[in-house]
């Protein structure tokens, strides 16, 4: 009996629902309205809404929408208030004012004050909090709310980058997580937040429904609802997509030149767009391993590398060849670097003059009875792995012999962080603050910490010092083209490419800048709308 | 046979501290732990902060010791909080001071995966008891090559490429199912009847496509069981004492055929409640493979630990269930093991 009652059940779901058959007038234009329900998703689920314990880039993506922080990045990304209408700096660099905007509520109605960036900021800092980005706010020596509108930091020594780590910081509600053991407490799960958003449901494994925050301190948002739900396998997602279940995916290079425009039914409903991506793809030496403490060497490489080839063959030309290890277009960027050109005459010159010669013409070449050869280590990512084949191709031209190896996430860290590698091909993510201490100065080549390439140049040292110390960006970034125009002179790392980022969303969604500002599309969300015939009929708000 | 279930029983205690002991060692073999794995790369971390993180979690402790904290726990059924998932219980439900009632992360996991795991296997065995009959009586005529080549190419497609096609195909071109989930966004608004309709339509892939794939082997077990038992003298018999043969078939040789189905059924328990981990993540279910999965790639020790007691355990204990099923099923067994 059982048995019949399943097969009837399956016999149920096998029956066809009537196909959406809406022939949306996708491509007429309408007027800003607010309500709908924006669906995306994600392939990893939050493991808790609180960013400085979570530690994740799933959690920062939802409670982005929660939380404000004092400070924040506008479409070019220049630091601008959030919470604080305005900051000032001390005469000596050493003391930030920030003062907060007024009437400022927390989603549950009670006030938000500089008490609670104080109490965030003695959060962070606390022993018993398990957070890795304590480091920035232990700075700070004093730390004093004098008044509900103003809250005061005090450093023992300027310290530029403070001013990015308070953007970085969402500030929490003192009085629901007072007492409360910020590791394992509830509110994680529950968050009330001041943002345009709040959390409305989350069904463990499968959605995160946010809902529109009327006390939001920056103003109501347009769109009702965004519901994220978590779908791990990217390929599901595009099918998602394709299906109209999902308004909003990042597409990867083939989806997106390839796919996509070959389907006139994909191509009238989703409308693609490029933005700058968050990170660069580099070749990194190991500075300690002859030969790359030959500058020439690795200069050598540079020139052997064809950059636009890579970008053509890994990205299908959706990227950028970058001269310096910041987002292009911002101010941090020297205008005046240029990539090392494809140049393999160039590269065998200096190799020559760095001894290495083909004796016995071979094609390998060889210096001290040594031939040039090398391992590039690397993690399973297809982009990388994809380029390496191709550098080791340009390399094997001009005489030098590449073995590649790919490695297991855990286990590749373990070998980089004890800079046991000659070659390593790696990205960076493209901070907004231009402070880049942590990866390049000489005092950070211990086990652990990041310059595990070794970098070594005083100058730089020096520039890199002077930079945390500079709390004027005008002069900050005289410091940093500096500094970049010297790490590119050194060549301690060959820049492959900056990818693009890639979202694909439903022409249903308007209101969104094309082309992208520097900051991406998603800067200004809160304006996205859902013109009334365009939403979702089976979803009511 | 008594005192036999109670000898299994007593032997299973130091079994699983033997398993637990050497999963611990393996897992801790491989190379990173949470501190790494998290947050890994960003130079926004110090190595202060990750030593912090490492000594909270006891991680800085020799091997053994930790093992030792384990095993104490262990001993008041205490599976501990995962490093990863904002310290939820590993295994099942806790509630704080405020009354706030936190899910255990496989309180919540293996209710999923032990509903499509069980149906799928009901719908395994109810198609392949059928296809093996037909096989085995029709032997070497063409419906059994037919069954053979249809369980041949079941059991060689990869599944998640069947399950891309058909998510392709059902879901994008038709609209019959949805892709991927359990429930659809709305699923709260909809009534009882809607519901039931709902979970069923987002399960019938998950289900299904299973099945097909994990017919091969029954097919053919219950195939050669039933080739066995057909050439029997007593099947000879009963055909000579002019019975209908469908009699014969469905009352006497098919109740000996399915011995060998219990001993299967009894070791796929613990199957039953690992889930695929493939199939979980392509339909974006979030069940126990997805979770284990996940807890290996960010060294979550507590609950891989967790997922693999609770699977050891299970493993024995349906060891013991199909060797007991197959005592009562079959008296030949039941003597010797009494003897």
């Amino acid at each position: 009996m059982r048995q019949c009652f399943l097969l009837l059940l399956f016999a149920l779901a096998a029956c066809s629902k009537p196909a959406p058959s809406t022939q949306l007038q996708l491509d007429s234009v309408y007027p800003s309205q607010s309500g709908g329900v924006l669906v995306d998703a994600m392939i990893a689920e939050p493991s808790g809404l609180i960013p400085m314990i979570a530690a994740e880039s799933a959690s920062s993506a939802i409670a982005s929408h929660i939380f404000n922080s004092l400070l924040r990045y506008d479409k070019n990304l220049e630091l601008e208030g959030d919470l604080a209408k305005s900051w000032d700096i001390s005469k000596d660099q050493k003391t930030i004012t920030f003062h907060l905007k007024p009437d400022l509520k927390w989603a549950d109605g009670k006030p938000l004050t500089s008490a609670d960036a104080l109490f965030t900021w003695q959060l962070v800092t606390d022993e018993k909090t398990r957070t890795p980005y304590a480091s920035d706010f232990k700075l700070v020596i004093k730390a004093e709310a004098p008044d509900p509108l103003t809250f005061r930091v005090n450093y023992a020594q300027p310290y530029a980058p403070a001013l990015d780590s308070w953007s970085g910081l969402q500030v929490m509600p003192e009085h629901l997580l007072k007492g409360q053991d910020i590791n394992t407490t509830s509110f994680a799960r529950k968050p009330v937040g001041s943002n345009y958003y709040r959390l409305a449901e989350w069904k463990n494994g499968e959605s995160l429904v946010l809902s529109a925050n009327p006390l939001a301190t920056q103003g109501v948002p347009k769109i009702d609802k965004l519901v994220t739900r978590i779908i791990p396998d990217p390929a599901a997602q595009f099918l998602e997509l394709m299906a109209d279940n999902i308004d909003v995916m990042n597409l990867d290079p083939i989806q997106y030149s390839r796919i996509v425009p070959a389907r006139t039914e994909l191509k009238q409903k989703i409308a693609l767009y490029k933005e700058l991506g968050n990170g660069y793809t580099y070749l990194g030496f190991n500075l300690k391993h002859a030969p790359f403490d030959d500058k020439r060497v690795r200069q050598a490489i540079n020139y052997a590398i064809d950059k636009q080839e890579l970008i053509d063959g890994v990205l299908l030309g959706l990227g950028e060849p970058i001269a310096s290890p910041y987002k292009p277009g911002t101010r941090w960027v020297n205008p005046q670097l240029k990539p090392y050109p494809y140049d393999p005459a160039k590269a065998r010159q200096l190799l020559k003059e760095a001894g290495f010669v083909d004796h016995d013409a071979d094609g390998t070449l060889v210096k001290d009875g040594k031939p040039l050869a090398f391992e590039i280590l690397l993690n399973q990512n297809k982009e990388r792995i994809t380029s390496a084949v191709l550098i080791q191709r340009r390399l094997k031209e001009i005489g030098i012999k590449v073995t590649i190896r790919q490695l297991e996430w855990a286990s590749f860290l373990g070998r980089i962080k004890s800079s046991d590698f000659d070659v390593v091909i790696l990205g960076w993510s493209l901070s907004l603050d231009p402070d880049q201490f942590s990866i390049w100065h000489s005092s950070q080549n211990h086990p652990g910490q990041f310059n595990f390439i070794n970098y070594n140049n005083p100058k730089v040292d020096k520039l890199l010092e002077q930079g945390r110390l500079e709390l004027n960006p005008d002069k900050r970034m005289k410091i940093y083209h500096e500094f970049s125009r010297l790490l590119l002179e050194d060549s301690p790392i060959v820049y492959l490419f900056e990818g693009y980022g890639l979202p694909a969303i439903h022409k249903r969604i308007r209101g969104i800048d094309n082309p992208a500002p520097p900051a991406g599309i998603g800067w200004n969300s809160q304006d996205w709308y859902i013109p009334e015939p365009l939403r979702r009929k089976e979803i009511a708000p | 046979m008594m005192q036999y279930v109670l000898k299994r029983v007593l032997w299973m205690g130091p079994l699983l501290i033997g398993i637990s002991l050497i999963s611990f060692l393996i897992m801790h073999l491989a190379p990173g732990d949470i501190t790494t794995t998290e947050a890994s790369f960003n130079p926004k971390t110090s190595q202060e902060s990750i030593q912090k993180l490492r000594k909270l979690y006891h991680l800085d402790e020799p091997v053994m010791v930790q093992y030792g904290y384990w095993l104490k726990r262990m001993v008041k059924l205490d599976f501990g909080n995962s490093f990863a998932s904002h310290q939820r219980p590993v295994f099942w439900q806790t509630k704080d001071a405020q009354g706030n009632v936190t899910k255990g992360l496989i309180q919540e996991a293996l209710p999923i995966t032990l509903i499509i795991s069980f149906i799928s296997m009901m719908l395994s065995i109810i198609i392949s008891v059928p296809l093996g009959v037909i096989a085995a009586r029709k032997h070497k005529k063409w419906q059994d090559n037919a069954i053979t080549i249809f369980i041949f190419l079941g059991f060689s497609i990869p599944t998640f490429w069947l399950s891309l096609l058909l998510m392709y195909w059902l879901g994008v071109i038709h609209h019959l199912v949805p892709i991927s989930g359990i429930h659809s966004i709305n699923y709260d608004s909809l009534g009882a009847v809607d519901r039931i309709y709902d979970t069923t339509s987002h399960l019938f892939l998950p289900i299904v496509i299973p099945s097909l794939t994990g017919l091969a082997g029954l097919t053919l077990f219950i195939k050669n069981g039933m080739l066995d038992v057909l050439h029997q003298d007593y099947i000879t018999t009963a055909l000579a004492k002019g019975l209908a043969e469908s009699t014969v078939i469905y009352k006497h040789a098919l109740r000996n055929a399915l011995l060998p189905l219990v001993t299967i059924l009894g070791l796929s328990i613990p199957g039953l409640i690992g889930g695929s981990v493939i199939s979980e993540t392509l339909f974006a279910i979030p069940g126990m493979g997805k979770l284990f999965y996940t807890a290996v790639l960010m060294r979550d020790f507590p609950v891989i630990m967790g997922i693999l007691t609770i699977g050891s355990a299970l493993t024995l204990v349906g060891n013991l269930l199909a060797d007991i099923a197959y005592a009562w099923a079959d008296p030949r067994v039941r003597r010797g093991v009494a003897g």
